[in-house]
């Protein structure tokens, strides 16, 4: 059995790329992508707490939680194909009337 | 070395490879196709965890809606990824790499904290039917009912949101033309 | 005959070779994988000549006749030719993504087989969440259409990938609430146990009236459309797409798609006997022979729509699935549990 806490350090890595993925990219897809990632590192760990306190509770947090990455998903899309249309663009750098 | 362990590690080391490689991409298309390589790695994991039925929905509900949902948005909005090129390398963007760095380090320490004597011992034993469909949906329709049935209200939400905020406005179309 | 002892037999003699557990259990699983992997390819070769066969007498024509008896060496000096063929990569295709897509879809096709049970014992792994593993495994199909028509940089693969993706999205989800409300009656995902529930002829969830017939027929229409076959091969619409999302490739890629093609045929039939019509179970004859009459009748039976219907046009197939097929699987979900929970024909 592989120790949890080596899960664990896994879930946290993958948690910093998907950090480092949003604050390096412009490409908007890319950002989301990313935030999935972080949900899913997440997820991870979870699954992982839940196997060491041996418990399914956890299982079934995961569940949900990709319900709702799934909405995210959907509705998170819509709001890029919106920008997109507005802009002719998804470079994040490029939405930036709030600024001056 | 038990074939767990070097699964284990293989599947480590693709899911990072993955998300790494799927941040640093400059074509959304391979990125989605890095992204999938990372989520089934992480799958395995979830094998490993007794998480088998978390598993297939990871692979289910990521593989089969999520990421075909992107490749679609990609396909329609037709990004071939060369509008990023000439801004790749700009000062201070590296500079940023840092705060996910720090983050990384604050949190192996605090699972060092963890890993001591009393908690690791834990979890060494299930039982065999753990993470079995039938333990997961026995806690999700008795104790979880509630939340359970929010996120298909949920999901409702989402549904008609995407599809008013997608359609085109047929109205506006007429008078741009 | 018994094909599970002679397994077993053999398991016995790697263990006792002295070689560590885990290096047995490797061979074992790899001599697997390579054993389905061979069956498979026998199977699709043989599915690719005798669809030929079907469809020429549906047309009253003969088919191949010239290389062998009734031309059964065809489909292999086919695959012989298509292996020695020139792999031609166009020079503005995604390279990346143009090689994985095909190596996806024949690696997911092959994948399914791990919980598909050819008889008796005869089972890769029985997993507690069997029919689930095989959706799961399959949804990577979609993936690769969408990266064979994208990678390819054409437009009428980018047109008939994004439309075969479409499609197979759209028929997973009354494929699945069909397969649900055989789940339903079983009281298990597992492969082996929805087998073992069905053992008498009349306990074959096709016959469990009135869910059974219907859950079947939603099934097979949708399975239809999952294979992009006819009436419902809008994807390769040869007259208005060429060829749909594989234009550009050839050769050994090109053999990839069209294999992973006919065993995906295979394998939602297979699914068909196994989840309706008792999979294995049967009088007299081995269970295996038993599992593969029913999956070849099947199969038929899709060849038999593939050469009697036209195809559909698109939006019509978008509402079929949407607006007819859809509301009808949930509608026969919801008779299948309360059949179950108020215990009728509960035989």
């Amino acid at each position: 059995m592989v120790p949890i806490p080596h899960f664990l350090i896994l879930s946290a890595l993958l948690f910093a790329t998907g950090t480092a993925g949003v604050i390096i990219s412009r490409n908007l897809i890319i950002m989301f992508m990313s935030i999935e990632l972080m949900l899913n590192a997440g997820n991870l760990a979870i699954i992982a707490f839940s196997r060491m306190n041996n418990v399914v509770d956890g299982h079934v947090f995961v569940f949900l939680i990709l319900t709702v990455a799934a909405a995210e998903a959907a509705v998170g899309l819509a709001i890029i194909i919106m920008i997109f249309r507005n802009k002719e663009s998804i470079n994040a750098d490029k939405f930036s009337l709030l600024k001056r | 070395m038990t074939l767990e362990v070097v699964i284990f590690y293989f599947a480590a080391a693709v899911a990072v490879a993955g998300a790494v490689m799927m941040i640093l991409q400059r074509n959304p298309v391979a990125s989605v196709m890095y992204l999938v390589i990372s989520l089934v790695a992480q799958a395995i994991l979830y094998v490993q965890l007794q998480a088998l039925f978390i598993g297939a929905l990871l692979i289910i509900v990521y593989a089969g809606a999520i990421l075909v949902l992107f490749l679609f948005v990609i396909m329609i909005l037709n990004l071939r990824g060369e509008e990023f090129r000439n801004e790749k390398h700009r000062p201070g963007r590296a500079a940023k790499i840092i705060i996910p760095v720090v983050f990384f380090l604050e949190v192996v320490a605090i699972i060092k904290q963890l890993a001591a004597p009393p908690a690791a011992g834990r979890a060494t034993e299930v039982a065999a039917d753990f993470g079995s469909v039938e333990m997961v949906a026995g806690r999700l329709f008795r104790e979880y009912l509630f939340p359970f049935e929010l996120t298909s209200i949920l999901l409702l939400v989402a549904i008609v949101g995407a599809v008013v905020m997608a359609k085109r406005d047929k109205g506006k179309k007429e008078e741009e033309a | 005959m018994e094909i599970t002892g002679i397994f077993k037999y053999l398991y016995e003699l790697l263990q006792s070779t002295g070689l560590p557990q885990v290096l047995v259990d490797i061979i074992a699983l790899a001599s697997a994988a390579v054993m389905i992997f061979g069956v498979l390819a026998v199977i699709a070769l043989f599915l690719v000549w005798w669809e030929r066969k079907v469809s020429a007498h549906i047309q009253q024509r003969f088919g191949p006749m010239r290389t062998g008896w009734h031309g059964w060496r065809q489909t292999i000096a086919d695959a012989v030719k298509l292996l020695q063929k020139e792999d031609i990569t166009p020079s503005t295709v995604d390279r990346p993504v143009f090689f994985w897509a095909p190596v996806i879809a024949f690696v997911a096709a092959f994948m399914v087989y791990v919980t598909i049970p050819f008889g008796d014992g005869l089972i890769v792994s029985d997993l507690n969440i069997g029919i689930l593993f095989i959706i799961a495994i399959t949804t990577f199909t979609i993936i690769s259409l969408l990266m064979a028509g994208w990678g390819s940089n054409n437009k009428y693969a980018l047109l008939g990938g994004m439309r075969s993706a479409a499609q197979v999205v759209s028929y997973e989800v009354p494929m699945v609430v069909s397969v649900l409300a055989v789940i339903v009656f079983a009281g298990s995902l597992s492969m082996v146990d929805i087998v073992q529930s069905q053992a008498k002829i009349y306990k074959w969830y096709f016959f469990r009236l009135p869910f059974g017939p219907i859950a079947f027929f939603t099934y097979i229409i949708a399975a239809t459309a999952e294979t992009n076959r006819t009436p419902f091969d809008l994807p390769e619409a040869e007259q208005e797409l060429v060829a749909g999302f594989n234009v550009e490739y050839s050769g050994m890629k090109f053999a990839m798609f069209f294999l992973a093609e006919f065993v995906n045929m295979f394998t939602v039939s297979a699914i068909g006997a196994t989840l309706f019509f008792g999979g294995w179970q049967g009088p007299l004859l081995p269970s295996w022979v038993w599992f593969l009459v029913k999956t070849f009748a099947l199969v038929f039976v899709l060849m038999w729509f593939r050469w009697t219907y036209p195809r559909l046009r698109v939006d019509q197939l978008m509402e079929f699935s949407w607006k007819f097929l859809l509301p009808v699987s949930f509608a026969n979900l919801i008779l299948a549990g309360w059949m179950k929970y108020s215990g009728w024909f509960n035989w």
